[in-house]
């Protein structure tokens, strides 16, 4: 199949491998923000591809793991609200809040369903004047700009009863906070898809500042492991910089078109994550001129303060501090059929990654 | 009962892990016997001093339509072949309508047109039935449970039983894996793919019965909901032995593994309805594809895996980078990644 073959070539795949085992010297820690990467990694079991001097760790880049748990409790309190349909990308269903989940909940009558695209929401909206729908907006810069687009599509068409909880977060802070907490990393694989939208500029100041490398990388094993050996050059020789691994999508300035519904929409704010805590900036908010459409400011419920759950290590390990084999919890009380955190949940959840891949 | 939720979740149907232990916590635990015990596709019965499989199933699909088939084909399909891959061969049917208030006469007949034309090919003959009309919101359209009897040959009875299966026996699949499932949502979600995947949905009882004729099989099993995964995972537990499959011997219609590579689902858990996975010792492997290839249920078959010592209890996919994974049971439902 055109565009994933070619990018799935072993005897690529192994000749760079070779490659790198030829200049990596220095023991270094890469960390592959992008839960897509995680799975990517795992998937094609690249990890015996590297040599023993290259430490691959996961960060935060998965939307379902790092919504917090206060976001999926009000979720939770909307789906009660009567005449209320709640409608969210499929991930978040099974995430356990405080007290129960979205699929508990749809099982005890709520109207949760699950959507594959945000214009899905509207068009549930158009049919059904008399509900309130509710969309449940999470993800990074990758799915933020088609949640904007729906808010500016229900503004055009007069739709008065769609709403948007936002969760959306952007990347770079998270990042940031990484590095200035001590998480030792010395370099990123950034994420693709994100920075299809964002571009790179956003990087600069990790490369020139924080002196560590970034390669953007795409989501095949030639990707990923060309974006490796692209990082450890970089690191090898000590000139950290940012490139793009990933240039049949991304280019240096972005989707400009996205970059400015997003703008049009959304405005930065100070953001819960799971497991870090709140990171000043990194959180996207529905703009005052479209509080209209802003769940949170239509809807007032009473939501209980939230429980991380007990011996869950989802925070540390989405830092990149420990593994999900850390975790007491991990493939005994926490599996896919029954999670405890979130990173059990998502398909590119690390720990559900580690889960799958265990072999 | 230690159920672990207090209510039903659309998970507990979906033929994955949480079905599993539904059936293991509430229905065994209650009805017990050392038929239903065995858990099989098919019970095999001893009437007199002959052997009968028996089967049942129920058909909720949405939508009716679907490229490939409708709701009337797959009850016959899916119950010829519950009996066929237990080693009997299919005779009768029964078909029972549950329909909802205000349903499209002309629909209808269209499902039971088709019901009538696969019961045609299959060989099979529909003798008895029922019919129950709910207040229209009460059930989704229409609902149809069937039961079917095949007359069971005694050198096919061990067949459902998995036994003597060793490290070294071959996997095979008559075909593509994921049509079914992926054609469905197609017709079902709003993507507007422009594919030309289409259900698999057909009755295998013919060639089934063709392979048996030539050739000694250990295993067999329709991978229906929960795909392939499911049916290798609970075989793998069962057996006590792992089951490592390759990557790349995996027939997969283009579409199928587009649609799957963009909504982020694995095939070896999307379900098929004219698929049978053949466990047999590779001596007869040649053999029985031969027979298989020869067919147009069976054009793409092929050896997708073996049975091996390592692992016991574990399905894991090689794939050609050297990666290995472990393939589980499908949890719950399948659900679309976000990004």
């Amino acid at each position: 199949m055109k565009y994933i073959d070619e990018y799935r070539k072993k005897d690529l795949i192994l000749s760079v491998a070779e490659k790198l085992k030829a200049i990596s010297k220095r023991e270094i820690v890469l960390m592959e923000v992008c839960g897509g990467h995680t799975m990517a990694i795992q998937r094609f079991g690249l990890p015996s591809l590297l040599p023993s001097t290259i430490r691959l760790i996961s960060g935060p880049g998965c939307p379902v793991c790092v919504s917090s748990q206060h976001f999926i409790d009000t979720a939770m309190a909307y789906s009660k609200i009567p005449g209320v349909i709640i409608t969210t990308y499929g991930d978040l269903i099974r995430v356990p809040g405080s007290t129960t989940s979205l699929e508990k909940e749809r099982a005890n009558g709520s109207d949760i369903r699950i959507i594959y695209s945000v214009l899905e929401a509207i068009e549930i909206a158009k049919n059904n004047p008399e509900k309130n729908i509710i969309f449940l907006g999470i993800g990074f810069e990758t799915t933020a700009p088609l949640t904007a687009a729906a808010i500016l599509e229900a503004q055009k068409n007069n739709i008065t009863n769609f709403f948007v909880l936002s969760a959306h977060k952007v990347m770079p802070p998270v990042m940031k906070a990484l590095v200035e907490e001590g998480v030792k990393i010395d370099g990123f694989i950034a994420p693709g898809h994100v920075t299809a939208i964002t571009g790179t500029a956003i990087y600069n100041e990790l490369a020139s500042v924080c002196g560590l490398g970034v390669v953007v990388a795409g989501f095949e094993p030639v990707d990923m492991i060309q974006a490796i050996l692209m990082l450890t050059m970089q690191i090898e020789s000590s000139t950290p910089k940012v490139e793009i691994q990933y240039q049949r999508v991304v280019h240096n300035d972005g989707n400009k078109i996205a970059q400015q519904i997003l703008n049009d929409v959304f405005e930065l704010r100070d953001d819960q994550w799971r497991g870090l805590g709140i990171i000043p900036k990194s959180g996207l908010k529905i703009r005052e001129e479209l509080s209209s459409y802003d769940a949170e400011k239509k809807f007032q419920v009473e939501v209980p303060e939230s429980t991380e759950p007990k011996g869950c290590i989802c925070g540390q390990i989405l830092r990149g501090l420990k593994t999900p084999v850390d975790c007491g919890l991990f493939g005994k009380k926490c599996t896919p059929t029954d999670p405890v955190g979130a990173c059990m949940v998502s398909g590119e959840g690390t720990c559900a990654t580690y889960y799958k891949y265990r072999s | 009962m230690k159920m672990k939720e207090d209510k039903i979740m659309l998970g507990h149907g979906s033929g994955g892990r949480m079905m599993h232990n539904l059936i293991a916590d509430l229905f065994l635990k209650h009805f017990s016997n050392s038929i239903l015990n065995e858990q099989t596709d098919a019970a095999v019965l001893q009437i007199g001093s002959n052997e009968i499989a028996f089967t049942t199933d129920s058909f909720v699909i949405d939508p009716l339509f679907f490229p490939g088939g409708n709701i009337g084909k797959l009850a016959v399909c899916g119950t010829v072949n519950d009996l066929a891959v237990s080693g009997a061969e299919p005779i009768y049917i029964s078909v029972s309508f549950i329909l909802e208030e205000g349903f499209s006469m002309n629909e209808l007949e269209v499902i039971v047109e088709s019901l009538a034309a696969e019961a045609k090919k299959a060989g099979v003959i529909i003798v008895t039935g029922d019919t129950k009309v709910v207040n229209k919101g009460k059930c989704d359209k229409v609902f149809i449970n069937t039961a079917g009897i095949g007359r069971m040959k005694a050198e096919n009875r061990q067949i459902c039983k998995a036994m003597n299966i060793k490290p070294g026996d071959v996997i095979i699949v008559n075909g593509t894996i994921g049509d079914h499932g992926m054609a469905v949502m197609n017709a079902r979600e709003s993507f507007n793919f422009k594919t030309t995947v289409e259900s698999d949905c057909a009755s295998l009882n013919h060639l089934i019965l063709e392979v048996l004729d030539k050739s000694p099989v250990k295993f067999m099993r329709d991978p229906t909901r929960g795909g392939v995964a499911t049916v290798l995972n609970e075989l793998a537990e069962k057996i006590q032995l792992g089951i490592e499959i390759e990557e790349s011997a995996l027939p997969l219609n283009g579409g199928v593994k587009a649609m799957c590579e963009l909504l982020g689902f694995d095939p070896l858990h999307i379900a098929n309805e004219g698929k049978v996975l053949i466990v047999a010792n590779e001596n007869e492997a040649t053999n029985i594809l031969n027979v298989l290839q020869n067919n147009e249920l069976g054009l793409q078959s092929a050896i997708i895996g073996r049975v091996v010592s390592d692992h016991p209890g574990r399905v894991v996919l090689k794939n050609e980078t050297g990666g290995r994974r472990i393939v589980d049971s499908l949890a719950g439902d399948q659900l679309p990644r976000i990004c």
